[in-house]
């Protein structure tokens, strides 16, 4: 044990199921490495938990390395933590003092229904998903990488957006708990490639209108969603899908 | 794809579009009504025949209709937004702290500096549009004595405080509101946004300068 170890207190969301209604609930932690990631941590409570006979704290992770998306958490009222940038796994301990008291909860939307605990249900992002983000193209062997000239600029801008790993974090902290920046990437990360331009009208209109369908919130270009993306989303998307879904419904078949 | 236009004119985009433009119409008719006002410094017979000449003009009415139409269908469609928004996070953060990157006072205050506005147009109207009529003639055509009244109105300290405070507001709301629409249209390049964000900054301390100087000046020259 290094003398820079934590003891925290935890104030962390409880909800047996989705139906039932939750609470605030206090824990103790003691001797958290300040190189434990924030999953780690509560990994020790939820053992501690267990050696107590008590149900673990239930949360939402995967790879814990910043690239699947599945971690999420409002710590501390911000999405994924305090730190710029960074999914919750990433987080690590070092960011907090001894003796702090964190507070966690699972990201909040109507869209977005507590399953259990920290566990929310995402669903809504892949029904999204499903009505307009992908490409039609018949399948067979892989055209030859350099066929389509792509310029350098858009390429890059489409990579941008593609950084996206649907974790939530834009709508856990739009004040109106819109999709709009998860969407807009989705969007952005085929209209900037001739592949994806085809159908990129008809995307905006479907993904957007089943956005709405799915009872997100309305855009008020705060940028908060922009400033919470652990992988640097920017609101440009937002104006492109806009723009696209204005056109696309004009010119749409 | 079935894409009706009851959907598109319903969606969270062509809403939040339509919310914009109808407030940069509106942001034009300030840009109007402050240079009418600015009038009040050249003397009474200027303002007065001024404002004698837009209200004897026909056409005033269709512009009137034209600016209620924009006031209500951009307060309509942002009090729907605003519901719509609260409707989409049924349960609140037990803790919620900003960013600090990104939202703004302006940007988070919106629906609420929009009540205020709306309370100070009300008053607005009440008091000035609808209020006391002074008559006074000026080569043989009897006008309404607008001067008059507005020197009177603003003669009292909380009348004038109450106009300035709603025009921080209405400079508060504009701040954000005048780039937003851009954005919700679609507007968006590195070339252009940072000028788009710094010209709503610029047009808000314009108008919000403006129509504040205005009960000011009147409260100060009045009084003495």
């Amino acid at each position: 044990m290094s003398n820079n170890n934590m003891n925290l207190n935890l104030k962390i969301w409880r909800q047996p199921k989705k139906s039932a209604p939750g609470k605030m609930v206090d824990y103790k932690v003691s001797d958290i490495s300040p190189d434990m990631s924030f999953l780690e941590m509560l990994d020790v409570l939820n053992i501690q938990l267990v050696e107590k006979g008590e149900d673990p704290v239930v949360f939402d992770h995967d790879c814990r390395e910043g690239i699947c998306g599945m971690c999420s958490l409002m710590i501390n009222g911000q999405a994924h933590g305090p730190e710029d940038r960074t999914t919750t796994c990433q987080l690590h301990m070092r960011k907090f003092r001894d003796g702090d008291t964190i507070v966690v909860e699972p990201w909040r939307a109507k869209a977005f229904p507590v399953l259990k605990d920290l566990m929310v249900d995402r669903t809504a992002f892949d029904e999204i998903i499903s009505a307009g983000g992908f490409i039609s193209v018949n399948t067979g062997n892989a055209p030859d990488a350099n066929a389509i000239p792509i310029s350098k600029e858009n390429a890059d801008l489409s990579m941008d957006a593609a950084a996206c790993i649907g974790c939530g974090a834009c709508v856990a902290s739009c004040k109106n708990a819109s999709a709009m920046l998860f969407v807009s990437a989705k969007v952005s990360q085929f209209s900037l490639l001739p592949q994806g331009k085809v159908e990129s009208s008809e995307r905006a209109v479907n993904m957007v209108n089943k956005m709405d369908e799915l009872g997100f919130g309305n855009c008020t270009n705060e940028a908060e969603c922009e400033a919470s993306c652990p992988k640097g989303i920017s609101i440009s998307n937002i104006a492109r899908m806009n723009r696209e879904y204005t056109v696309g419904s004009i010119t749409g078949k | 794809m079935s894409n009706s236009l009851a959907i598109t004119l319903k969606s969270s985009v062509v809403k939040k579009q339509l919310i914009g433009i109808t407030g940069l119409l509106l942001c034009g008719f300030l840009v109007t009504h402050l240079l009418g006002n600015f009038l009040l410094f050249v003397g009474p017979e200027a303002f007065n025949k001024y404002g004698h000449a837009l209200t004897s003009n026909p056409l005033i009415y269709l512009a009137e209709a034209g600016l209620l139409a924009l006031f209500l269908g951009h307060m309509g469609l942002a009090l729907k937004a605003t519901l719509e928004n609260k409707a989409a996070r049924p349960q609140r953060y037990y803790m919620k702290t900003k960013t600090g990157r990104g939202s703004t006072i302006a940007s988070s205050t919106m629906p609420y500096t929009g009540a205020i506005l709306l309370a100070f147009i009300v008053f607005h109207l009440q008091g000035i549009k609808f209020g006391a009529v002074y008559n006074v003639t000026y080569d043989g055509v009897v006008m309404r004595d607008l001067y008059k009244l507005t020197f009177e109105k603003f003669a009292s300290l909380p009348y004038a405080a109450f106009y300035v405070v709603s025009m921080i507001a209405m400079a508060i709301h504009v701040s954000h509101g005048f780039w937003s629409a851009f954005q919700s249209v679609g507007f968006w390049h590195n070339r252009y946004t940072d000028s788009i964000r710094k010209a709503a900054i610029g047009y808000a301390v314009f108008v919000g300068l403006g129509f504040s100087i205005l009960p000011i000046y009147c409260f100060l020259t009045g009084a003495n």
